[in-house]
């Protein structure tokens, strides 16, 4: 932890090679989460019936907040692990905008620490005022 | 039917969608909402739900390639996603309150006008001269051909922007990449040169369904039964897309894709408009 905060590990890497790296690493682990999810959700309820999916529901709280989410897949529920993956998924760009924050303040670029911060706003007022409205 | 056999078949068709998607250069998103719901016929919301992430797994794991060899403008990317993500939080708004019959005519127009852009004249020219805006932010730049390093310039920042902000709206709308819409910003409006332009757009495609894709989440349109297949599929096909086109030329799948997407595209609409979605 202590490597990745000094300001020298980051000035080796190539910030671009990180950004690369990092949407490869998030996609990679977000689809093995979804694959065992989904191949638990055969195993589980393989011959059970498709619901109608041509009537909307939508999704209840265990699918839809990080919480419910978090215990369904920690209690191996199918389902819960499948949203597990969506969210390391939606979180994948999120983590992009991040890193390349640390990247412009590394080149002191006050401008784009601007644009990237209000990039990262948008996106903070997406999750939050998305909950449920 | 079973959710085995659902599932096997969705896998196998979001895989088709995807391979399509990406020899077309229009992106899996788009193919898999009519296919969910004009062949599975599962509800539109769902099924925007599930296209928003295949879009964020293509885009990202796309990108990663192009970031690499730096041909993607990451500060020009950067600054439009201001648009985009403000524009695709307007969007997942406005998809509450729209009918689902509306987003599916919508989408039906938006599916012709991306056909259309994949098969115009591209811009390969570099600008030599820009204007006073793309320098003060920096948006000038250069990218690797093989003759080298080229240096391009680029103009009308703000008409691009805001084209920009409606490519966010549609993507948070209609639950697609709107990789058109970011092209025809960048390539026709700023004049960036085609491989630029497609790369960043590829670039930005993430960060813009993901802004809209946490507002879905939460409204429960996120259905794991559905995401699990087409994620996997249009990945697996997005992939193997990308490995044929090294190795083969295009252009006439492209022209026989993109008459069967006018089909999907008027299929779409036809249906919107008797009220079937």
């Amino acid at each position: 932890m202590k490597k990745i905060l000094s300001e020298s590990f980051w000035a080796d890497q190539d910030i671009e090679q990180l950004i690369g790296k990092l949407l490869r690493y998030g996609v990679v682990t977000a689809s093995t989460i979804v694959l065992i999810g989904g191949i638990l959700l055969l195993i589980q309820h393989g011959q059970g019936q498709v619901p109608s999916y041509h009537r909307f529901a939508g999704e209840s709280d265990s699918y839809t907040t990080f919480k419910g989410i978090v215990s369904g897949a920690i209690s191996l529920q199918a389902k819960g692990i499948i949203q597990l993956g969506v969210i390391v998924l939606i979180a994948t760009p999120i983590m992009r905008i991040a890193f390349s924050l640390v990247g412009f303040i590394l080149e002191k670029d006050k401008m784009y620490i601007l644009i990237t911060l209000i990039v990262l706003c948008v996106m903070l007022f997406s999750t939050i005022g998305g909950l449920k409205i | 039917m079973t959710i085995l056999t659902f599932s096997i078949i969705v896998l196998l068709g979001a895989f088709l969608a995807g391979l399509v998607g990406s020899l077309t250069g229009l992106g899996g998103g788009v193919v898999v909402i009519p296919l969910l719901t004009l062949v599975f016929h599962v509800d539109i919301r769902y099924a925007i739900g599930a296209a928003l992430l295949a879009s964020i797994a293509n885009s990202s794991g796309a990108a990663s390639a192009y970031v690499k060899e730096g041909i993607t403008n990451i500060r020009l990317g950067m600054f439009l996603e201001i648009a985009t993500t403000v524009g695709a939080v307007v969007g997942a708004v406005l998809a509450a309150y729209t009918p689902t019959n509306t987003i599916a005519i919508l989408f039906g127009v938006i599916l012709l006008f991306s056909a259309a852009m994949t098969i115009r004249k591209k811009n390969q020219e570099a600008l030599t001269e820009g204007s006073k805006l793309a320098e003060i932010l920096k948006l000038n730049n250069s990218y690797p051909t093989k003759d080298g390093e080229v240096a391009y310039k680029l103009k009308n920042v703000g008409g691009g922007f805001s084209i920009m902000t409606i490519a966010g709206v549609l993507s948070g709308l209609l639950g697609i990449g709107s990789g058109a819409l970011k092209v025809l910003a960048m390539d026709s409006t700023m004049h960036i040169p085609f491989k630029v332009s497609t790369t960043t757009s590829n670039f930005m495609i993430g960060v813009t369904a993901a802004a809209s894709a946490v507002v879905y989440l939460q409204r429960g349109y996120m259905n794991p039964g559905i995401a699990f297949p087409v994620v996997l599929g249009v990945l697996g096909g997005a992939f193997t897309g990308s490995k044929l086109l090294t190795r083969l030329d295009p252009t006439l799948l492209r022209y026989i894709f993109c008459a069967a997407i006018v089909f999907v595209a008027a299929e779409m609409m036809y249906n919107g408009i008797n009220h079937q979605f």
